[in-house]
This record gives structure tokens, sequence and C-alpha cells, in this order.
């Protein structure tokens, strides 16, 4: 297991992937992807059970499904660095005949990759799917999600909400990535949330906040306690309060950069703030 | 003229749900979910037989699609249940994204098709399912004619994989193709031999070609029908090697002709046999409350149609 200091350095060269990759195509969806960088290092290198390779059915191994699939960029470059594929596919990032989609998909065959997501509202369900199979063929491994906050904005998320809670839906941890931004502005702005902790505790889950998201010992220390918590009759919700942007001073804070690439200039202030670590691809 | 006989009438909905109840005693990984439409369904005795693989989802379709694309994830092979209205264009991008791009080995079966769902009217009754279906790329749509069918598609499908939608009924119609008869998907079933028109029919309105045919007969008028219970993918050639002899092609289907199995099938004949074609289908409309035989017989989805359009085609040739 790599410790805290291994983490913080494969999270900056994570970043420094996800600026190249939007960089080089003028496409993509940096800010989100930068938010959650702390979040999939943790999560693939040391929170989630995972076996050697790659196959769909995921029998006997920790499961994620992504849910707002435009972050994928962040999603690429940990699956790359996990060893899920060469790192040096992230080359290809968006571009023609390449496995690396704008938004996830399994069409294309890319491992790591369970479920197309993109079109929002639609991961909670195929993750309570999932966790139901684990049920049902009694493996005893967790489902995990993440969703963006803007995208509880979707219908089917409170389906599904309501659904995990009835059904005692306990082998699932669905995060919910509050950055308070979306497309248009803040989520306060579009459509405010009200209190999502609230909400998710008003339909039966247990829900575990972790104040910093981007603090790499914070969110071990908030995914620990969550995991404590399975198999009780309820599905857990963590709420991952994380900074659109992190790591990158000028698209912090803002919802501006939610899908707009940095030019050359802006790339190489975004790299000058996170010196290469493990190698670029 | 080959005839059939008419077993007794039965609804194509039953056949689904004794597939199902057969799937459940045969195939462990066959799970059901359901939204708030167990008995319409009649997926009833599933549910008792196998409580554990079944799901009960409430009235939330667009998370019961979610939930069985996850549940393919792990082996299942998840059928869902509701009506056609609420398999389709409620839940198209769940299915677009979740199931069909995702390439999810995922049953949507779907009960209350087209307008003889009768007295709901137009909210429950779709006419565009098939259309909606056929367009996503990977989809397989079965339509069938009656509950002997129906229930061989049922069993057919939990073998075949990839996404299928599966279509069928409401109303108790005549039950006349083989007990236990082999279901192959895709593949064109020819019920009569006929020399001067072909009539391609799909779900309830093969029944009516069988008496238009008779009764066409009974005018000197030798026609072919063909069962097509595989919209997608279209059994191309016996639909090629009909019309070479025929050279012209009545399709019938409780659907929109937008969209429906007559488009696919003038698609493939202008490409490779440009063919006079009639088109027994609703006319771009919603349908409305009535008994399904007053409605078909309002929107022309009966022999009488299927005889009309025929005898229309032939002047065409």
């Amino acid at each position: 297991m790599p410790n805290i200091q291994e983490l913080k350095d494969l999270t900056t060269q994570v970043r420094r992937d996800i600026l190249r990759m939007v960089h080089k195509v003028n496409s993509g969806h940096p800010g989100g992807s930068l938010g959650c960088a702390e979040f999939f290092v943790a999560l693939y290198q040391d929170i989630m059970e995972r076996n050697d390779g790659f196959d769909m059915d995921g029998k006997g191994e920790d499961l994620f499904f992504l849910s707002n699939g435009h972050i994928s960029p962040v999603y690429y470059s940990v699956l790359a660095r996990s060893g899920y594929f060469p790192v040096d596919e992230l080359n290809t990032f968006r571009l023609i005949d390449s496995r690396l989609q704008g938004h996830p998909t399994t069409h294309e065959g890319l491992p790591g990759v369970r479920i197309a997501s993109g079109s929002l509202g639609q991961g909670m369900s195929v993750a309570i799917g999932a966790a139901e199979a684990k049920k049902l063929n009694n493996d005893h491994h967790v489902v995990y999600s993440l969703h963006g906050d803007g995208e509880l904005q979707e219908g089917q998320n409170w389906e599904a909400i309501m659904y995990a809670a009835a059904r005692k839906v306990d082998n699932l941890i669905a995060t919910v990535d509050l950055n308070g931004q979306q497309i248009d502005g803040s989520t306060d702005d579009v459509l405010p949330l009200g209190s999502v902790k609230g909400k998710f505790e008003a339909f039966g889950w247990t829900v575990i906040e972790i104040e910093n998201g981007n603090d790499i010992a914070s969110i071990l220390d908030g995914m620990e306690k969550a995991k404590s918590l399975l198999g009780q009759g309820k599905p857990i919700c963590v709420l991952l309060k994380t900074v659109m942007g992190n790591g990158v001073d000028f698209m912090m804070h803002t919802h501006a950069w939610h899908g707009k690439a940095p030019n050359d200039e802006q790339l190489e202030i975004g790299l000058s703030q996170n010196a290469e670590t493990l190698g670029d691809y | 003229m080959k005839t059939y006989e008419n077993t007794g009438n039965k609804d194509t909905r039953s056949g689904f749900g004794a597939g199902l109840t057969e799937l459940g005693k045969t195939n462990e990984n066959v799970v059901a979910l359901c939204a708030d439409l167990t008995g319409s369904l009649k997926m009833d005795e599933f549910k008792n037989n196998h409580p554990e693989r079944f799901f009960q989802v409430g009235i939330a379709e667009a998370n019961m699609i979610g939930i069985a694309a996850g549940m393919t994830i792990g082996g299942k092979v998840p059928f869902t249940g509701t009506f056609a209205n609420f398999s389709t264009g409620r839940v198209y991008d769940q299915i677009r994204q979740s199931v069909a791009y995702s390439d999810k080995n995922v049953k949507i079966c779907a009960s209350h098709a087209g307008i003889t769902l009768g007295e709901d009217g137009a909210t429950h009754q779709i006419l565009e399912d098939i259309g909606l279906m056929k367009m996503l790329p990977g989809m397989t749509v079965i339509n069938t004619c009656d509950f002997n069918q129906t229930k061989a598609a049922t069993l057919a499908i939990a073998e075949h994989h990839g996404p299928v939608y599966l279509r069928f009924g409401r109303p108790k119609v005549p039950n006349f193709t083989p007990e236990n008869q082999n279901f192959e998907i895709g593949k064109a079933v020819k019920l009569t031999d006929g020399n001067d028109v072909t009539i391609v029919a799909t779900g309830h309105l093969v029944w009516e070609a069988l008496e238009a045919a008779k009764a066409l007969d009974s005018e000197g008028i030798s026609a072919e029908v063909i069962n097509i219970h595989t919209i997608k993918p279209l059994d191309s050639e016996a639909i090629i090697q009909s019309v070479s002899k025929t050279k012209c092609i009545v399709t019938a289907e409780e659907h929109n002709h937008l969209g429906g199995l007559g488009e696919s099938v003038a698609r493939v004949l202008s490409q490779h046999q440009p063919t006079p074609q009639e088109y027994v289908a609703t006319n771009d409309t919603f349908g409305e409350s009535g008994t399904p035989a007053q409605l078909m017989d309002k929107y022309g989805l009966n022999s009488k149609a299927i005889i009309e359009a025929s005898k229309k085609v032939i002047k065409r040739k």
C-alpha cells in the first residue's frame, strides 16, 4: 500500500496528465477532474480491493462506477497509472479511433470501464444493480460510485436513492462531489440543492462528510469510516467537499473551467504549479 | 392453401410469463425486475418461485433500466417488465447509454404494446416503440404473434447475448403457432406459399394476415404470408426471395408506418429489389379509447385492411 507522500506524488502527476490531455485536444473537462484527483488516487491506490487485470463481471473485487462521466480525464489518468492500460494511451484522449472517448464507454473496450456515462443521472442505478448482483453472487465486495452535485438535479438519482434505502443496498458507497459548481454557475445560482445531507438522510441513507475532499489523509479517514458502516442495512453516501480546479490556482473556485481547456500559456502555468513526479506520458 | 388452427385465444403477455417461469427454473442467472405491473406482465409466478431473484422497483422505470444494466455486471441476465410505453419512450436515454451503448445483456420486455391495450387510451398506446428501439445500434427487436411464440421467444432471448426489446400485448388473440417451437432470432417464418402477393406481418397482425390470405384465396388470389417476428435484425433474404416471385408486398403491423416494420422492409427492397409496397399500420396518429376490435377496425389494422392493401398493391405491379 503506498504511503501518503506517494499518493500525493501520484496526484500531482495525475493533475499534469489532466492538464496535458485537455490542452492537446483543446476540449474536455479539467475543473471537476482536478477537484477529484485526490479521491481517484486514494480510491484506486488504497481504498478499493482490486484484482489484477480487468474482467467485466468484476467478481471477487470492489467495483467503481463514474456517473459524472465528463470528468473522464482524471478517470483515465488514474486507470492508466493503476495499470489498466498503457499510460501512453492518454495521448489519444478524444482523438479519432481512440478508446479514450470524450466520455467513458465500454464500447471501445477500454479496460477499467464497466458502463458508459456522460448523460447524467444514470450511474447510481447502475451501481445499485451491480451491488444487487454482488449480493446474489454472495460476493462480499463493495460497489463505489461517484456523482456530481449538480448531477443530483437529475430525477433518476432520487428514484435510485429511494430504492437503495428501501432495499437495504448496504454494500454501496456512493460519493457526491460537492464542489458547488456546474456549467452555468454555482449550484446555488443554477438550482439550489438545499441540504444534500438532509435529503440523503431523509431517504434513509447513512451520510459521511469529508470536509476537505482534496486532502488524501482526510479522504482515507472518511472512506475508512464509510466502509466500517457497510452491511448495516443502509446504503452509505459520502459527501466529498472539493474545490473545482484544485491544484491550479487560476482554475480554482470557479465554474469557468468546467468544460474549457487551457491555452499554451495557461498550460505552462498549471504545469509549473505541479512539478513532474512520476514522469509525463 | 395451408391453414392454421386457433387452439384457443390467449394473451401474448401470458406467453412471456410462462417463458419467464420456465427460465426461473432452468437458468439461475435470470433475474426479473418490474415497475409496479407484476400482474399485468404475468410475472407473478416467477416472483413467487424466486423472490430473491425478483426486484420490485416501484414506479421508477429509469431506475429499473439502470439497475438492470448494473446487474449484468456479475453475470445476471435481467428481464425488465412494464408496459411498452414505459419500456421505451420514457426511458430512451437510459436504454441508449446504460444498455445499448454499454452493450449490456438486458432483456426489455414490454407488454400492452400498440393500440390493442384498448380502453386506457393514447397515453398508454405506444405506436412508436419499434422505431425507437430499432434505431439503437446493437438492439434486437422482436414482436411476437401469439402465446406460444412469445413463450419461445422469451426462452430464446435468454440464450442470446446482448440487449433485446421483446414486444407483446394485452388482448387474448388466436394461439396458432406450435407449442414448444424452436424460436430462431432473426429468422422469418413463412406461413403460406403464394404467388400473387407477399404479406409480411408482425405481432398481432400475423393472424389477421392469415385471415386475409384465406379470404383472398377464396377470390383466387394467392398470398404468401410471412411472420416477421424479428424486426431487427431483419430477415432480408426471406423478403427478397418472396417478392422475387410475387412482385408486390404488403407490410402489416400494430405500429406507426413511420419507423416500423414497413419502413425496414422498404429500405431493404429499395436497395435490393424495388417493389410496390402498401402499408397496413397507423398513419402518424395517436390512438384513443375503445375495445381492441373497434380500434383495429378504426385504425385499419385488421384482415379487412390487409385484403384491401393486397388488392391495391397487386394492381400496382
